[in-house]
C-alpha cells in the first residue's frame, strides 16, 4: 500500500474548563490517500470539527492539550514549531469555514484577499502577477464579471458567492489536503449543490485530497467515498459511502440514518429520533460512550457499560460495537 | 463616497443650526435678566435699561438670535453711535462684566485648551491602545494584569485628586517641575511643555484607563471572529495576523470614540485647568458660572457645541474611509 498523504494516529484534544476538562476527542486514528475524499460524519460536539480543527493546529485557547501525531507526508503536524505549522497552512493544507459570512476580512477587496493567501506562500510575486492570480482564480470559482468583482468588498458578495471566493483563496496555492468544514451549511439549499460540485470540480483539477466534515448525510452521499462516523470524541464506525447508507453496521450510525427522511421512505413514516442527548464531554460515561441511548446494551449483560469497544471489522466496515460480528450483521439485515 | 462625505456635512450644518437655535433659546429662557446682570447691585434703573438696549435684550427673541449669527459672520457693534464697542468676526458677544468682546476672550483662551486636549490625546491614545493590544495579546500573563489594576485605578482617581496628587510630588516634594504656569507655545516651547506635562499626564492616565479596556476586549472579540481564523489558516504571519486583521477590526470602532473624546476635551477640561490654574475654556467658563457673566457662557457652550457636532460629522466621515461596509450605506 502506497504511503497515505495524512496519517492521523490516536488523537487527543482535551479543553480545559472551570467545569473539568472538555475530552473533545479521544483517540481518533484515520488515513487520507493522496486524492481522496473522505468526510467525517457527527452530531454537533461529536469533535469531529475539533478533529479537522488539530490537523491545522487551529486549537486554540489557554488551555488546549493536544497529543497523538499527524503525519502529513510522513511529518508530523503536531510536533512542529509553530513557523514549521504556519508555512504548511494555506500552501499544503487549506481550510474552507462553515460561515461564508463571517470567514472574510470586511477590510480589504476580495482580490486583495485572495491574493494575500498566495503572496504568503510565494514572497517576491509582482502585483500584476497576483492581479491576474486573483482574476484567474474568481473566473475559475464561477464568479460573473470578475474584472469588476475583484476590487469589491465582502459585503457586497451574498452568502453563496463569498463561499465560492474562500473555495478560490483555499485553492490558489494547490493545497495537498483541502479541509472543508461544514462547507455548505449555512448555505441556501440551492446553492448547496453548486458548492459541492465546485469543490468536486476543484479538487479534480489539482488533485487535492479533501476531509469533508459534515452532519448531513446528504451531502456525504453527494461527494465522498469513504465515511468516518464520530460520536462522543470516537470513531464509531468507518466504512464506504455504500455501506454506511445500506448496510450501516454500528447502531448510531443505523440511528443517525432512521432520522432522516428520504425521498422514498413511506408518505407518512414517521422520523425516528435516536432517544436521549448525547453525553457530558467533561463526565463522560464508562464503557460504549453510546450505551445509555443503545437499545441493544441491554441484551449485552453489562459490557457495553464497563468496556470501551475498540475499531474491528464487520463486513468490508470497521465498528465500535461490542455486539458479535454475526450479530451485527444480521441486525442490519433485518433492517433492510 | 463623494455622496457620502457631502450627505453627512450638510446634515452636520443642519444640526449646528439646531443646537446654536436652542442653546440661545435656553439662555434667553432664563429667569435671570440679563441686563440687570450688566452693572453691580445698586445699579439705577436707566442704566439697566440702557445696556438692554445697547445688548439687543429689549428685542424679540428671533431678531436677538438673528443678530448674534449675523454678528458670528460680519461682526457686530454693541450700542450706537461714538459709545458702542465693535466687535470683529467672529462676534459672540460682550461681556459687560469683562468689558471685552467674547470672542477675543476665548481667542485668548481656546489655544491653552487646544494645547492640554491635544497633548492629553496622543499621550491616552499611545498608551491606551499599547497597553490594550499588549493586555489582549497576553492575557492572563502579568501585562494583562499590570493593564487591569492601572484601569481600574486610573478610572476610580478623580482628576482633581489625581492633579492635586501630582502637583504636591513633582512640584512641591521632589521639585522635578516648576509650579504650572502657562506660557505660550510660540513665546517659549520649552516652558509650555513643563507647564503641561502634569495636566497632560492627569487627564492621559484618566482616558488611557477606558481606552486600555476598549482595546483590550475590541481585540479578544475580535481575535474569536472567523475570518481571523481563517487568517492563521491561510499562514498569515503573525505581524500582519495582528497589523492587518486583528487591529484593523478592533480599532476601527475605537476610533470613532476618540474623536468624540477629543471634541469634548477641546470644550474645556474644567476640572484639570483649575487644578493646574491653565487660563483655558474651561477656566473661562468657571469664571463665567461664578459672575453669571452670561455673554460668556453661551458662547463657550456654542463653542464645545460646534466641536462635538463637527468631530461627530468628521468621525462619522473618517469611518467611512476605514469601514467599506459603512462607505456603500
Amino acid at each position: 500500500m502506497t504511503e497515505p498523504l495524512l496519517s492521523v494516529r490516536d488523537l487527543h484534544v482535551n479543553f480545559g474548563t472551570s467545569e473539568g476538562d472538555v475530552q473533545a476527542v479521544r483517540g481518533v486514528s484515520f488515513d487520507i490517500g493522496k486524492g481522496e475524499t473522505l468526510a467525517i460524519v457527527g452530531e454537533s460536539g461529536s469533535g469531529k470539527s475539533v478533529t479537522a480543527s488539530a490537523i491545522m493546529r487551529l486549537n486554540f485557547g489557554a488551555d488546549v492539550r493536544v497529543s497523538g501525531s499527524a503525519l502529513l507526508e510522513g511529518q508530523d503536524i503536531l510536533a512542529m514549531s509553530e513557523e514549521d505549522v504556519r508555512l504548511k497552512r494555506g500552501r499544503d493544507i487549506a481550510m474552507i469555514f462553515q460561515d461564508p459570512l463571517t470567514a472574510l476580512n470586511p477590510f480589504y477587496t476580495v482580490g486583495h484577499q485572495i491574493a494575500e493567501a498566495y503572496a504568503i506562500h510565494h514572497p517576491g510575486t509582482s502585483k500584476k502577477e497576483l492581479r491576474d492570480l486573483a482574476l484567474d482564480s474568481l473566473t475559475k470559482v464561477g464568479i460573473p464579471e470578475p474584472l469588476k468583482r475583484v476590487n469589491q468588498y465582502p459585503h457586497e458578495f451574498s452568502g453563496g458567492m463569498r463561499q465560492r471566493i474562500v473555495i478560490a483563496m483555499a485553492l490558489i496555492n494547490r493545497p495537498k489536503l483541502l479541509i472543508a468544514d461544514e462547507p455548505t451549511t449555512a448555505l441556501d439549499v440551492t446553492v448547496q449543490a453548486q458548492i459541492l460540485e465546485l469543490i468536486s470540480a476543484m479538487q479534480e483539477e489539482h488533485g487535492s485530497a479533501v476531509l469533508l466534515i459534515t452532519h448531513d448525510l446528504g451531502v456525504v452521499a453527494e461527494v465522498t467515498k469513504r465515511v468516518l462516523v464520530m460520536y462522543a470524541g470516537r470513531l464509531v464506525e468507518v466504512a464506504s459511502v455504500e455501506d454506511v447508507f445500506h448496510s450501516p453496521t454500528h447502531p448510531y450510525t443505523r440511528g443517525l440514518l432512521n432520522s432522516v427522511k428520504s425521498l422514498d421512505s413511506e408518505r407518512h413514516s414517521h422520523l425516528e429520533p435516536i432517544p436521549g442527548t448525547p453525553p457530558s464531554l467533561i463526565d463522560l460515561p464508562s464503557g460504549c460512550p453510546f450505551h445509555s441511548r443503545c437499545q441493544y446494551a441491554a441484551s449485552l449483560n453489562g459490557q457495553c457499560s464497563s468496556e470501551v469497544p475498540e475499531l474491528k471489522a464487520v463486513g468490508n466496515s470497521l465498528s465500535a460495537c461490542h455486539m458479535p460480528t454475526a450479530e451485527l450483521s444480521s441486525l442490519l439485515r433485518s433492517m433492510q | 463616497m463623494f455622496y457620502f462625505v457631502a450627505r453627512r456635512s450638510f446634515f452636520a450644518v443642519i444640526l449646528l443650526f439646531v443646537v446654536s437655535i436652542f442653546t440661545f433659546w435656553i439662555f434667553s429662557a432664563l429667569p435671570a435678566d440679563p441686563a440687570a446682570l450688566t452693572c453691580g447691585k445698586n445699579c439705577r434703573p436707566e442704566v439697566i435699561e440702557a445696556n438692554r438696549a445697547r445688548l439687543g435684550y429689549d428685542k424679540p427673541f428671533i431678531v436677538q438670535y438673528g443678530s448674534y449669527m449675523k454678528g458670528i459672520f460680519a461682526g457686530r457693534t454693541y450700542g450706537a453711535d461714538e459709545s458702542g464697542v465693535h466687535c470683529s468676526a467672529p462676534s459672540l458677544g460682550y461681556s459687560y462684566d469683562r468689558h471685552e468682546c467674547v470672542s477675543s476672550l476665548v481667542a485668548k483662551t481656546l489655544p491653552v485648551t487646544v494645547s492640554i486636549a491635544f497633548g492629553a490625546f496622543v499621550l491616552w491614545m499611545f498608551f491606551g491602545i499599547s497597553l490594550g493590544t499588549l493586555a489582549a495579546l497576553r492575557r492572563g500573563k502579568w501585562p494583562d494584569h499590570f493593564a487591569t489594576v492601572f484601569s481600574v485605578v486610573g478610572i476610580s482617581f478623580p482628576s482633581f485628586f489625581l492633579g492635586l496628587l501630582s502637583v504636591l510630588f513633582f512640584v512641591i516634594w521632589t521639585k522635578i517641575l516648576p509650579f504650572p504656569h502657562y506660557v505660550g507655545i510660540s513665546e517659549n516651547p520649552a516652558k509650555w511643555f513643563m507647564a503641561l506635562i502634569l495636566p497632560w499626564c492627569v487627564l492621559a492616565v484618566l482616558s488611557a484607563s477606558t481606552y486600555i479596556r476598549l482595546t483590550r476586549n475590541g481585540i479578544l472579540e475580535v481575535m474569536n471572529e472567523e475570518f481571523v481564523r481563517l487568517g492563521i489558516a491561510k499562514g498569515l504571519p503573525r505581524k500582519t495576523l495582528i497589523v492587518k486583521y486583528i487591529l484593523r477590526a478592533a480599532l476601527t470602532p475605537i476610533a470613532t470614540i476618540a474623536g468624540i473624546d477629543f471634541a469634548f476635551l477641546l470644550g474645556g477640561a474644567i476640572v484639570t485647568e483649575s487644578v493646574f490654574n491653565l487660563p483655558g475654556l474651561g477656566k473661562l467658563t468657571i469664571a463665567a458660572v461664578v459672575n453669571s457673566d452670561l455673554p460668556i457662557l453661551v458662547a463657550t457652550t456654542l463653542v464645545s457645541a460646534v466641536f462635538i457636532v463637527v468631530a461627530n460629522a468628521f468621525v462619522d466621515i473618517m469611518y467611512g474611509f476605514l469601514d467599506p461596509r459603512v462607505r456603500s450605506k
